[in-house]
Formats: structure tokens, C-alpha cells, sequence
């Protein structure tokens, strides 16, 4: 972060970049031991290691904005606002979670945030954001959508497609890519003959930029720019932020793995996205180390009343739960 | 011409038309429609199904978009999760299986997902059957591989009457609905009044009320039913004729009342009969009314083949008045 750049933010907008990142760490490296202790069932995909991308691109849009998400999700909800409670609860598979039980961690959603949807499937989420962004142009609301989406991503057909029609209608979208460079276990260089994401942007008609996505201001001001361009009507762009999962594809290992090495999973960890910020704020007496302590004992404080909120909360009923929500019943 | 005052008072069009016209009484209602689709737009359809609605509604309500099936479902699920009600088209049915990820794990399972909050009202158009010579990949009906996901509705019109009131049904559901039309019908006539009414999804149409044998008949189908009776009739055997017309929600109660009435069942359909929607049926029948059958459900449907392009070969294909009568006759011919 250059000095000059970091003058242009308000102290307001940099606290909430932090913020939005400390909350979804700790959300996340509880989730993380919840789930080694078999408190959360099924799949988990945890996003430490990613969080500035989820908080500066949501920090750039407004509430009534909207997102669609990955596999990858609960960074994505928390920065655009998500509650720990019924997060928590839904990770827990309880009935007072976002999704009443029956999504999960992999489909954690509220739509009423603007939160179009965690998805089980790379890649689907992508052309909702398109949709969505047609909504918004058809209605005329200078509302924008932004697409998060990851490497392995841009290798499926259905991204290609939603890139190529968000550019011939010229809807306001940003296609956010998070390049962590594993397409869950397999890295980028196997599967993409390409090293930048964003060289593909041009092919659709589109500006395509390369970020730092270890430092949230450099995200945050890539997407500011883009959401700018796509409410002035100017359409579509992509940016990359480059950036690094520190647990596996799945689960909550970190170390000891056959597809990447120890010493580049510690060398990526050097550069913590949270530890960065934090250093980066220290020095521009933005804040202190004590306040930024102040800042995680708070939100730890709020992550573990979601646990217990979640714990105590009921399961849903097989008997009264399991057909709801299928249709949609006539009003 | 002579055409008497009488048969004037009725309105007869097209079962293309009774489409376009829908689509457009219903844009004219309602501003949250638009039409998305390849061809739809300035071209007005690869059937002209689409015909006029671009120059009256603009680019901006029926939207030409590129070959990306995925994308076009895609893109109907999300201005459909933010309120709009989208009409979107996949030419032929076939290429439902391009857009297969789309439909059924994404626009079928996202409310049950997101804990009830997405509301769907999509509206996804289609064009079935053979008989057109276009082949193994334009000609198939494929309302199985859809009936099998909870969260879709899955419409199948007989005829431009029900055409009609079908999507008008379907569009203004809140959930996302799958119509389809069947190629060799688009020039098919009856009578279909002017203005919009519904007719309710779920609730078969007993064509024709009968006495021995009951055939259950899915889209183009049910005229070849129709010529089946005719025939059979002058032979003193009397089948009713029923439609489902909406595939998913099933009216298994209009079925199985009329199994107990006939005691012996036909399901007729164009697909394939292995794993075909007839499988369904025949398998809810039983359940509901097994002691009433006086002989073994029976099955007609397409063989197990691709669809054929040769007319020599289509034309045997495609399930007739002829295959149908057999299948009378053949649960007529078992006397319990």
C-alpha cells in the first residue's frame, strides 16, 4: 500500500476493510476447529488466506448491491454483511440457521443481503450474477453485481458463457476472480496453459486487471474502479486478485500434503492478509495493535455466542421440515 | 370460402400463434416479463414462435442472446431472484442437457438451498418431438430427465387451447416451470380465445370420456389417441382419452379414478419407453389401484434407438394411431 494511495481512503472505509476481515478470520478459524471436532457435518471450505478479496470487493459495493458466491462462501456472506448467529447455526445444520438446515457451509446464502448464493457447483453461480445485473439494468436501479469466482473456475464452460453475454448486453457486473492457484487440489500450471486470469478478460471485451490480493487496499481500490465503470454504464470488467488458500482445498489441514509444499504454504502465510493490514494501519497510525486487539477480542466475543447460539439451537424436523421450501406455494 | 356465421363466433388460430400471442398479452400486463433466447429477438424464432414481440417490446424485453444455454437459464435465474419474471428459450429440447446444471441444480434447488428465501418464477420454453426429420439431437422429448427434480413444474400442451392457458399458468408461477411445445403441432388449430386465462398446472383433461380402456396420452400424442378412438370405436371399443397436460405437478387422482372406471390402462407418450414418463405412471397407478386392473398396464412409446433421421425409419419411430391401437387390444385381449 503506497502512502499516497492510503491518504485518498477515509480512516472510515480502512477500519471497515479491516473489520470485515477480522470478522471473517475468526468466523472461519472457529468453523475450522468446530468442524475438526465434528460439531459441523459434511464439507467445509474454509477462506482464510482470501479474506481481502471478499472484503474489498464487498466494501466497495453498497448493501443493495448484490454478490454471487463459491463452494468457498462464508467469506463472501460475512463481508456483504452475514450474522455470525445464523451462520453458525447453519454450518451446525440447525433450523435457525440462513438456510433453515438445509443448505450447509456450502450453500450458506441470504438473499435478502444481496447474497445471492454459496454454490456447490464451480463455476454455476457465475451466470445468476449476469442475470441479476440484467435486473438491475432492465430496472434501472444503478445497482451492480459482482461475480466471485476462483481460477478453477475460468476453466468451465458455463463462466465462459456468462462472461461473453455480460459483455454483449453490457451489464454491470465485476468478475472477481480469487487466482489462489489450486483448482482444489491441483495447481494452476497443470490445468491452465496461461499464468493470468485476467488475460482471458480481453477476449470477452473487457478490462481485465491483475492485484495484490493479499492487500485489501489494492482490492478494494480495483474494485471500487470497476463498480464505478459498470454504474456508469460502461459495463463489464474483470480483476485478479492473486491470492493464497491457507487450509486445503477441503477441510482444516494446512501442512503435509502432496500437491503443494510446506515451505510455500509458510511463505504465502508470511504474507497474512489480516497481519499485513494490520501492520500497514499500525504504521499509518490508523490504528494501534491495542485497538486492533480490542477490534478481535469483540468479534471473538460475537463468534462464540454464535456457537453457543448455534448449539443450542434446534435441529430441523423430518417430520414438518424436510418438503418445505421445495415450491414456492400460491399466495 | 363458405364459412357459416356460427363457426366465425369461434375464434380458430394457430398453436404458434396461440404462443406468440400469449407472450404478448402477457408482456403487455405485467412490465417484470422479458423473452431471452437465441434467435427470439430480431429474428422472432427459429419457429417465428417469437414473431412481432421484438418490435413491439424492444431490445431490451425480448433479448437476443448468444448460443451459452447455460448462461441463458442462468441468466433467468438471477433477474428471476431479483423479482423479474424472465421467459427464457431453449430452442429445442434437446439442449436442455447443455443446461442441465443450470436447471436442475440450480434453478430446481435453490429456494430448498437458501432455507425458502429464492423465489423462482422462470418460465423456461421448449420445443419437443420428431417427425420433422431433424435427427437424433433436435427431436427427442425429454420430460422424464426433468419430472425427476423436485423444485421444477413441467408442462406439456396437447393442443393451442391449453397452450394458452398453460403458460399463462406457468409464467405466472412463482416457481421455475418448463412448457413445451411440440414441433409438428405449431401449425395445429383450435379454437383459443382472446385475453389471458389460466389453466390451473396439476389437473389433467379427460379428452374423452370412454368406458374400456383408458389411455393416458402426453403432448402430440393425444391427437394420435384421438384417431386411435375413432377407429376403435367403430369396433364398439370405447377408450377414454386422458391428458395430463401438466407433467409435474401429476394429477394421479383423474388417472386412478379412471383405472378403477376402465380396469385396463394405456400410457402413451413419444419418448423412449425405458425410463420414460409412462414408467411413472404406470408405477402410481399401480400403487393407487392395483386391485382394479383386470390386466397388465401397457406402454407405448418410441424403441430404444437415437431418433432417426430417415423418414423411412422416423416415420415407424414415432408412436401412431396404429401403435396405439395394438396397445388396446393388447390389455383388451387379457380377460381377467
Amino acid at each position: 500500500m503506497a502512502t499516497k494511495e492510503k491518504s485518498k481512503i477515509s480512516k472510515e472505509v480502512l477500519l471497515d476493510l479491516h473489520r470485515r476481515m477480522v470478522r471473517i478470520r475468526l468466523l472461519e478459524e472457529a468453523a475450522g476447529r468446530l468442524a475438526s471436532e465434528a460439531k459441523i457435518p459434511g464439507f467445509i471450505h474454509l477462506y482464510v488466506g482470501e479474506e481481502a478479496v471478499a472484503a474489498g470487493g464487498c466494501v466497495a459495493l453498497t448493501e443493495e448491491d448484490q454478490i454471487t458466491s463459491t463452494h468457498r462462501g462464508h467469506g463472501h456472506l460475512v463481508a456483504k454483511g452475514g450474522l455470525f448467529k445464523p451462520m453458525m447455526a447453519e454450518f451446525m445444520g440447525r433450523a435457525t440457521g440462513y438456510c433453515k438446515g438445509k443448505g450447509g457451509s456450502m450453500h450458506i446464502s441470504d438473499l435478502d443481503l444481496g447474497m445471492l448464493g454459496a454454490n456447490g457447483i464451480v463455476g454455476a453461480g457465475v451466470p445468476h450474477a449476469v442475470g441479476a445485473a440484467f435486473a438491475n439494468k432492465y430496472r434501472k436501479n444503478n445497482l451492480v453485481t459482482m461475480a466471485f469466482f476462483g481460477d478453477g473456475a475460468t476453466n468451465i464452460g458455463a463462466f465462459h458463457e456468462a462472461a461473453n453475454m455480460a459483455c454483449a448486453l453490457h451489464l454491470p457486473v465485476i468478475f472477481m476472480c480469487e487466482n489462489n492457484e489450486y483448482a482444489e487440489y491441483t495447481p494452476r500450471d497443470r490445468v491452465m496453459a496461461i499464468t493470468d486470469v485476467a488475460d482471458r478478460a480481453v477476449a470477452y471485451g473487457m478490462p481485465g486487471v491483475i492485484v495484490d490480493g493479499m492487500d485489501v487496499v489494492a482490492v478494494y481500490e480495483a474494485a471500487k474502479a470497476a463498480v464505478e465503470r459498470a454504474r456508469n454504464g460502461e459495463g463489464p470488467s474483470m480483476i485478479e486478485c492473486k491470492t493464497y488458500r491457507f487450509y486445503n482445498h477441503a477441510g482444516v489441514n494446512a501442512f503435509g500434503t502432496p500437491y503443494r509444499t510446506d515451505e510455500e504454504v509458510r511463505e504465502w502465510m508470511e504474507r497474512d492478509p489480516v497481519k499485513l493490514f494490520e501492520a500497514q494501519l499500525e504504521l499509518a497510525k490508523v490504528l494501534t495493535t491495542e485497538e486492533a486487539q480490542a477490534i478481535h477480542n469483540e468479534i471473538q466475543g460475537e463468534v462464540d455466542e454464535a456457537i453457543e447460539y448455534a448449539e443450542a439451537s434446534p435441529m430441523p424436523d423430518p417430520l414438518t421440515d424436510m418438503l418445505t421450501d421445495v415450491y414456492t406455494e400460491a399466495s | 370460402m363458405a364459412v357459416t356465421e356460427t363457426e366465425t363466433e369461434e375464434r380458430v388460430i394457430r398453436y404458434n400463434e396461440a404462443f406468440t400471442e400469449t407472450l404478448q398479452e402477457l408482456m403487455r400486463e405485467d412490465p417484470d416479463i422479458f423473452i431471452a433466447g437465441e434467435d427470439v429477438g430480431r429474428y422472432g424464432g427459429v419457429f417465428q414462435s417469437f414473431a412481432g414481440l421484438n418490435a413491439e417490446f424492444g431490445d431490451e424485453r425480448v433479448v437476443d442472446t448468444p448460443i451459452a444455454e447455460q448462461a441463458i437459464i442462468g441468466l433467468g435465474i438471477g433477474a428471476a431472484a431479483m423479482g423479474l419474471r424472465p421467459i427464457v428459450d431453449l430452442m429445442f429440447m434437446d439442449f436442455v442437457m447443455v443446461a442441465m446444471d443450470q436447471i436442475a441444480n440450480q434453478a430446481a434447488k435453490m429456494k430448498y438451498m437458501y432455507g425458502g428465501k429464492a423465489s423462482l418464477p422462470l418460465t423456461i420454453t421448449t420445443t419437443a418431438g420428431a417427425g420433422l426429420g431433424a435427427a437424433a439431437q433436435h427431436s427427442q422429448s425429454l420430460e422424464a430427465w426433468l419430472i425427476h427434480v423436485p423444485g421444477l413444474k413441467v408442462v406439456y400442451p396437447s393442443n393451442a387451447y391449453d397452450l394458452k392457458g398453460l403458460l399463462v399458468s406457468c409464467v405466472r408461477d412463482d416457481n421455475p416451470t418448463i412448457i413445451t411445445l411440440h414441433k409438428k403441432m405449431l401449425g395445429s388449430k383450435a379454437h383459443v380465445p382472446e385475453g389471458l386465462y389460466e389453466i390451473p398446472l396439476g389437473v389433467a383433461n379427460i379428452v374423452r370420456p370412454g368406458t374400456d380402456v383408458t389411455v393416458v396420452a402426453i403432448g402430440k400424442m393425444v391427437d394420435e389417441a384421438k384417431k386411435a378412438a375413432d377407429i376403435l370405436s367403430e369396433e364398439g371399443i370405447d377408450i377414454e382419452i386422458i391428458d395430463p397436460r401438466s407433467l409435474l405437478p401429476f394429477d394421479t387422482e383423474t388417472v386412478v379414478q379412471s383405472a378403477k372406471k376402465t380396469n385396463r390402462i394405456v400410457i402413451v407418450h413419444e419418448a423412449v419407453r425405458n425410463g420414460g414418463i409412462g414408467a411413472e405412471i404406470a408405477a402410481q397407478i399401480q400403487e393407487e389401484a392395483f386391485d382394479y386392473l383386470d390386466a397388465p398396464i401397457a406402454r407405448v412409446g418410441a424403441p430404444f434407438s437415437p431418433v432417426p433421421f430417415s423418414p423411412a425409419l422416423e416415420m415407424s419411430y414415432v408412436p401412431s394411431a396404429e401403435s396405439i391401437i395394438e396397445g388396446v387390444r393388447g390389455v383388451l385381449h387379457r380377460i381377467a
